[in-house]
């Protein structure tokens, strides 16, 4: 799977957890960009891409992952 | 099991249906736990409300009499101490101190439970806890008492003593979750390092299942009977077929899978669960086994009705109903035919019926995963619940010789009692307000502990009702709480009867005890109410027709000096 298509996925992910059918993800957009992404949503949109993508994301990731650009390239790295 | 995503998403939603609420205080993030118990219930249909404290707020929470906790008016209040953040206390301590660890958590329980219950009418709920094995010692830790395993299962142990002699604690068995998934499965240190969750996202809807089960039987929500097909289900085989020496029980073949079944079913038979038969067999060819086969664990006095005939089984179930006079949906029908089962799917949409699995070895612990036994109260009482349904059936036969009902009733020679509430019967007068949904006028739910209270307070006159017969005793059969709401007039805060006794005088025999208890008092006026549930239409007009004048929609008053007492053959 390439990184186009991960995001892809991910951007359907974001839609479902963050409850808006129009929300685009750029590489640059940052939780702040987008309404509703707090600590507890975050943990629930890692959630549902660990089930998604059948990976497990470290501690480190999961804190300290900088935008979507940088989430997308962590995902494809893991699945390929 | 739901997914976390469609929790999440339904702890949103809006729910019909009556409103109840649940404060969830714990000593570590509790925000999913609570989100997931929201969405459970409303996928399940239940409208719960529910109140998440802040993390690690328990004590101020149930300190204050000001808190958000109470000013949320909850029905519930769930305690949840995490065993991963106590592990973290424990390791702080001196070695001396561990040993006192569990007796130390839970003297601060008891502390919440006593806040909680002087500040609040709440039902605690008390999550368990789960075990950690940090194996500090191994396995030789089980017998060395500054380990945690050894203080967890001390405290474990603490709890259920505990709980035991408190009535209105009710336990969540979080480590049985825990078991059934495995700890891996239970726990993910990366979300608990990150956000101080200590169960994995998608683990939080089995946690939510359990005290949603724990809630709904509160509600009244239990089931009472379990009906059973015979072939291939009770034993392994086919009586009309195989013959007495053929059917698969005890030693022979399966057998062992089908003799702890029936060892399972009996224990809940002596629990008070009803059971029943609806078999496609000969009626003589299905009571064979239970009569003659010396290895069959359930005999024919274990169950409270047995239909064994050749027509479907939906109509033999509606008529095991009929005589057991219980809700479609406190049934749970058991066959091993998936054809059967769908059939009784189909036309009776309330019953809960399982999906055994194919193989007959994974039939009991299926049914056990199922949890469909939940209760919340356990009385003296309910072991012998099939014997009275044994005695209703002879009456019912001998109903049939007598030309008039009320020859019928007159050869019952039937004797009541009425007496004020007392201590002994204060677990059957709480579990009937629990469980009654017919004959319920106003559907009140009391724990044991406020029915201590009403039985104390002198401005309530309590009466329970008792009735006996030549065929047999059936107990405690109805509850009247009377409120004073002045010098002269009483409001009937609760009425209920058990429907074992309708129709045979008894409503009378009450109604005559009730008004003249209350001119006892100096009472000249009765007012009472009618609150109409989805279940209580049998006693819509029961006011009117027991001589009440209607003052308002659902409303009546009695006037005791123009009152003529009622017929009735009970003396």
């Amino acid at each position: 799977m390439g990184y186009e298509e991960v995001m892809e996925k991910v951007t359907e992910i974001a839609r479902e957890i963050f409850e808006d059918e129009e929300l685009v993800l750029k590489d640059e957009t940052v939780a702040a960009d987008v309404d509703g992404w707090d600590s507890l949503t975050h943990l629930a949109l890692m959630n549902e891409i660990e089930n998604e993508f059948e990976i497990k994301f470290q501690m480190k990731e999961v804190q300290g992952i900088k935008n979507v650009g940088e989430l997308v390239r962590v995902i494809v790295e893991r699945i390929s | 099991m739901y997914k976390f995503r469609e929790l999440k998403k339904a702890a949103k939603q809006e729910t019909e249906g009556k409103e109840y609420r649940l404060a969830v205080l714990g000593n570590c993030a509790t925000q999913f736990l609570s989100q997931c118990i929201a969405g459970f219930s409303h996928l399940e249909g239940m409208n719960l409300k529910v109140f998440d404290a802040d993390y690690n707020q328990i004590d101020a929470q149930l300190l204050d009499p000001d808190s958000e906790t109470y000013a949320f008016d909850p029905d519930y209040i769930l305690l949840y101490l995490a065993s991963d953040k106590l592990y973290e206390e424990f390791m702080g301590l001196e070695m001396k101190e561990r040993t006192a660890f569990a007796e130390d958590i839970m003297s601060k329980l008891s502390a919440y439970w006593d806040m909680t219950e002087a500040r609040s009418k709440a039902r605690i709920l008390q999550m368990g806890f789960t075990e950690i094995d940090d194996r500090a010692f191994g396995n030789y830790g089980l017998k060395i008492s500054e380990s945690f395993s050894y203080q967890m299962k001390k405290l474990n142990w603490l709890l259920s003593d505990a709980m035991s002699k408190r009535k209105g604690v009710y336990p969540v068995d979080l480590l049985s979750v825990q078991l059934s998934l495995g700890r891996e499965r239970f726990y993910d240190p990366v979300l608990y390092y990150n956000a101080k969750v200590n169960v994995a996202l998608e683990s939080w809807g089995y946690v939510a299942e359990q005290v949603f089960h724990v809630i709904s039987s509160l509600q009244g929500k239990v089931k009472k009977c379990v009906i059973l097909d015979l072939d291939n289900t009770l034993w392994g085989g086919v009586i009309g077929d195989d013959g007495l020496s053929g059917i698969e029980i005890g030693e022979l073949g399966r057998g062992h899978v089908f003799t702890n079944l029936q060892l399972w079913l009996k224990s809940l038979k002596l629990r008070g669960i009803l059971l029943a038969v609806c078999s496609k067999n000969d009626e003589d060819n299905a009571k064979l086994p239970f009569l003659e086969h010396e290895e069959m664990v359930l005999r024919l006095s274990d169950f409270a009705v047995f239909y064994a005939n050749w027509e479907d089984k939906a109509t033999n179930i509606r008529r095991i109903q009929e005589s057991l006079n219980i809700g479609m949906d406190s049934m749970v029908f058991i066959d091993d035919n998936p054809f059967e089962r769908e059939l009784v799917k189909n036309m009776i949409p309330d019953i809960t019926v399982p999906e055994l699995p194919e193989d007959p070895a994974l039939y009991l612990s299926y049914l056990q995963s199922l949890n469909l036994f939940e209760t919340a109260s356990y009385s003296k009482e309910d072991s012998d619940r099939t014997g009275m349904y044994q005695a209703e059936a002879k009456r019912r036969e001998s109903e049939a010789r007598f030309a008039s009902l009320d020859d019928y009733l007159q050869s019952l020679e039937m004797e009541g009692a009425a007496a004020p509430f007392d201590e002994l019967h204060y677990p059957r007068i709480a579990q009937l307000t629990q469980r009654s949904n017919q004959f319920n006028l106003r559907t009140v739910r009391y724990t044991e502990d406020e029915i201590a209270r009403i039985a104390e307070d002198k401005d309530y006159i309590t009466l329970y009702y008792t009735l006996k017969d030549k065929f047999g005793d059936h107990g405690l059969v109805s509850v009247v709480i009377l409120k004073k709401i002045s010098e002269t007039e009483v409001f009937v805060d609760t009425w209920l009867m058990s429907c074992r006794v309708l129709k045979r005088g008894m409503e009378e025999y009450i109604i005559n005890r009730m008004v003249s208890e209350a001119a006892s008092f100096g009472i000249k006026t009765i007012k009472a109410e009618y609150i109409p549930t989805a279940k209580n239409k049998m006693v819509e007009h029961i006011y009117e027709s027991m001589g009440f004048d209607t003052i308002g929609d659902g409303l009546y008053s009695l006037d005791i000096e123009s009152f003529s007492k009622l017929k009735t053959y009970i003396s």
